[in-house]
């Protein structure tokens, strides 16, 4: 029977402050031209905790408003914030920065994570408030650093700071004197997928109520490299989540390639529930710290806040059939070949028409395509342009190439059945994987009859090869299987037994 | 307005979701460019 989606959390970490320490916009700008207008307007740019509640596409990545109402929302939304916002939606929340400090010391395994002694205590009880924490998940923690202790870490010992608001109250340090798989910057950017993804697997259950002991197997899908020098992409993230997240009887591993690895992931779930090696799939992705302010030398040039300081997340559980939640059809995967050719048309004649073709579907026959969900408030300013928009416009142009919509109805077909773009430029998290928890609701209140979720992947940045990647797969709703009335099943067995076994005996002689 | 490319230099910088780069490179090398750098970015 196919695979099924249970559940879908989706959260967002505010790290305005992290900008400046992990991402890798700001740090080769500091090392370049540290003494550049953009480095020094940076600080007045970045955005308080109540702008970015009220900002529209983080309301709709936590499932407070659906993505089709964004085009009643008057841009730019940055200046146009949603009075009376609330950082909590169905899907996850919005989390303070001193939280995501919180649960990335929470993430600390070999005391890497140092806070300083007052804001420690002061931030428990918040965390615990959120019903997320009890006070045994803090057992552990030693206590707090002095400022002068953590200054020191950071000037004589390449700690990386942890400030809230401009002013320190931590550091991260390195986990190797030389090893340059595990200096401070690395440890940072991996704690932090980590730690993200904790919380929201966290959320995840407690939302959904999910019995965390029934996940067999989970699959991490960001775009970090965990490991050593010796390994320095050996993982594993995925039991490192479980581990924190009362996951006891699962195994896991790591799938990359770049951003198109959640629908890896989607996939493998899939594949792995459909043939019984496991029952329930956690599939799960935490923020990425470098792509912090990642277009934010444009953002300031062009007189913007800087919007890119959210570390966006999402857990989605995958499971044996239960007759009522949205089916994943696995029959129907689309894939980039190695053999596709990297044109727009190509890639998307792979991913989108081909799969089509072979479910014996027309284009219109999907109501929703969800590929890059790319906030184009973030990406036009940087020249990237709006990119779901232009995926959009690339499958409606092969639907007229295939006579299957008139041309001049490519831009109602783009309105109808597109999804605009509301999440963080984070990689791995827009790729498709957002409208998970949509589809999954639409299709079980009837609004859509069927979803494709497209991830894509930039293989080339890694310098090994210029090709592309893709996977996209089709999101139903679940039909029961019926089994016809008067048929038993024992007699139609033993019938098939009988009629081998004589023609057997027939050959023999 | 005709770009004569004919015998020209060129580097390419492509897009992930707009035109990739080996795409532009097949298109100018068609038109008697010599390519001498290609590479297609990602910002998202």
């Amino acid at each position: 029977m196919l695979p099924v989606i249970k559940g879908a959390a989706y959260c967002l970490f505010h790290g305005p402050d992290l900008v400046m320490v992990s991402g890798t916009t700001y740090r080769t700008e500091r090392i370049q031209n540290p003494n550049s207008d953009y480095i020094k307007a940076v600080p007045s740019r970045l955005r308080k905790f109540q702008d970015v509640v009220g900002y529209l596409p983080n309301q709709v990545y936590i499932g407070n408003i659906w993505p089709e109402d964004m085009p009643k929302y008057t841009r730019p939304w940055y200046e146009n914030l949603i009075p009376d916002a609330k950082p909590q939606g169905p899907f996850g929340e919005l989390v303070p920065q001193n939280l995501l400090y919180g649960v990335l010391k929470l993430a600390d395994s070999f005391d890497l994570v140092v806070l300083e002694k007052d804001f420690q205590e002061r931030i428990k009880p918040e965390m615990v408030a959120t019903g997320l924490f009890q006070e045994q998940d803090f057992a552990k923690w030693k206590e707090g650093a002095s400022l002068e202790a953590i200054q020191k870490e950071i000037e004589t010992a390449h700690a990386e700071p942890l400030n809230l608001d401009g002013q320190l109250v931590g550091c991260v340090r390195r986990a190797h004197e030389l090893d340059p798989a595990l200096q401070a910057e690395v440890m940072l950017e991996n704690l932090l997928a980590k730690a993200t993804a904790v919380w929201t697997v966290r959320r995840f259950l407690k939302n959904t109520g999910f019995d965390p002991k029934e996940i067999e197997y989970i699959i991490e899908t960001t775009e970090e490299a965990c490991g050593d020098m010796n390994q320095r992409g050996g993982g594993n993230f995925a039991k490192s989540i479980g581990e924190l997240c009362g996951l006891v009887n699962a195994t896991g591993s790591d799938i990359r390639s770049f951003c198109a690895g959640p629908a890896h992931g989607m996939m493998a779930a899939a594949a792995l529930v459909q043939t019984g090696v496991f029952k329930n799939v956690l599939v799960v992705g935490g923020g990425s710290g470098p792509k912090l302010g990642m277009n934010s030398r444009d953002h300031v040039k062009k007189g913007m806040p800087i919007l890119e300081d959210m570390l966006g997340t999402f857990a989605i559980v995958v499971g044996e059939n239960d007759g009522v939640n949205p089916v994943i059809r696995t029959e129907f995967i689309g894939r980039h070949k190695i053999g596709t050719g990297a044109t727009p048309q190509a890639v998307m004649e792979a991913l989108v028409a081909e799969p089509l073709a072979r479910a014996g579907l027309k284009f219109g026959d999907v109501d929703r395509y969800a590929p890059e969900l790319q906030n184009p408030e973030i990406t036009e300013p940087a020249g990237a342009g709006n990119v779901p928009l232009a995926n959009h416009k690339m499958i409606a142009a092969l639907a007229v190439m295939k006579g299957q919509v008139p041309k001049a109805e490519m831009e109602a077909f783009v309105q109808a059945h597109g999804v605009p773009g509301y999440a963080p430029t984070q990689g791995h998290i827009p790729s498709g994987v957002p409208f998970v928890g949509y589809a999954r609701e639409g299709i079980l209140n009837g609004k859509y009859k069927r979803v494709m979720i497209i991830g894509k992947g930039s293989l080339f940045l890694g310098r090994l090869t210029n090709l592309f990647d893709g996977i996209s797969f089709i999101i139903e709703p679940n039909i029961k299987e019926t089994k016809p009335e008067g048929i038993d099943e024992e007699a139609i067995r033993s019938l098939v037994a009988n009629t081998l076994r004589k023609v057997a005996e027939e050959l023999k002689g | 307005m005709a770009l004569d490319l004919k015998g020209k230099k060129v580097i390419i910088i492509g897009d992930r979701d707009g035109v990739p780069a080996p795409a532009i490179e097949e298109a100018v090398k068609s038109a008697g460019a010599e390519v001498i750098f290609s590479a297609t970015e990602c910002f998202v």
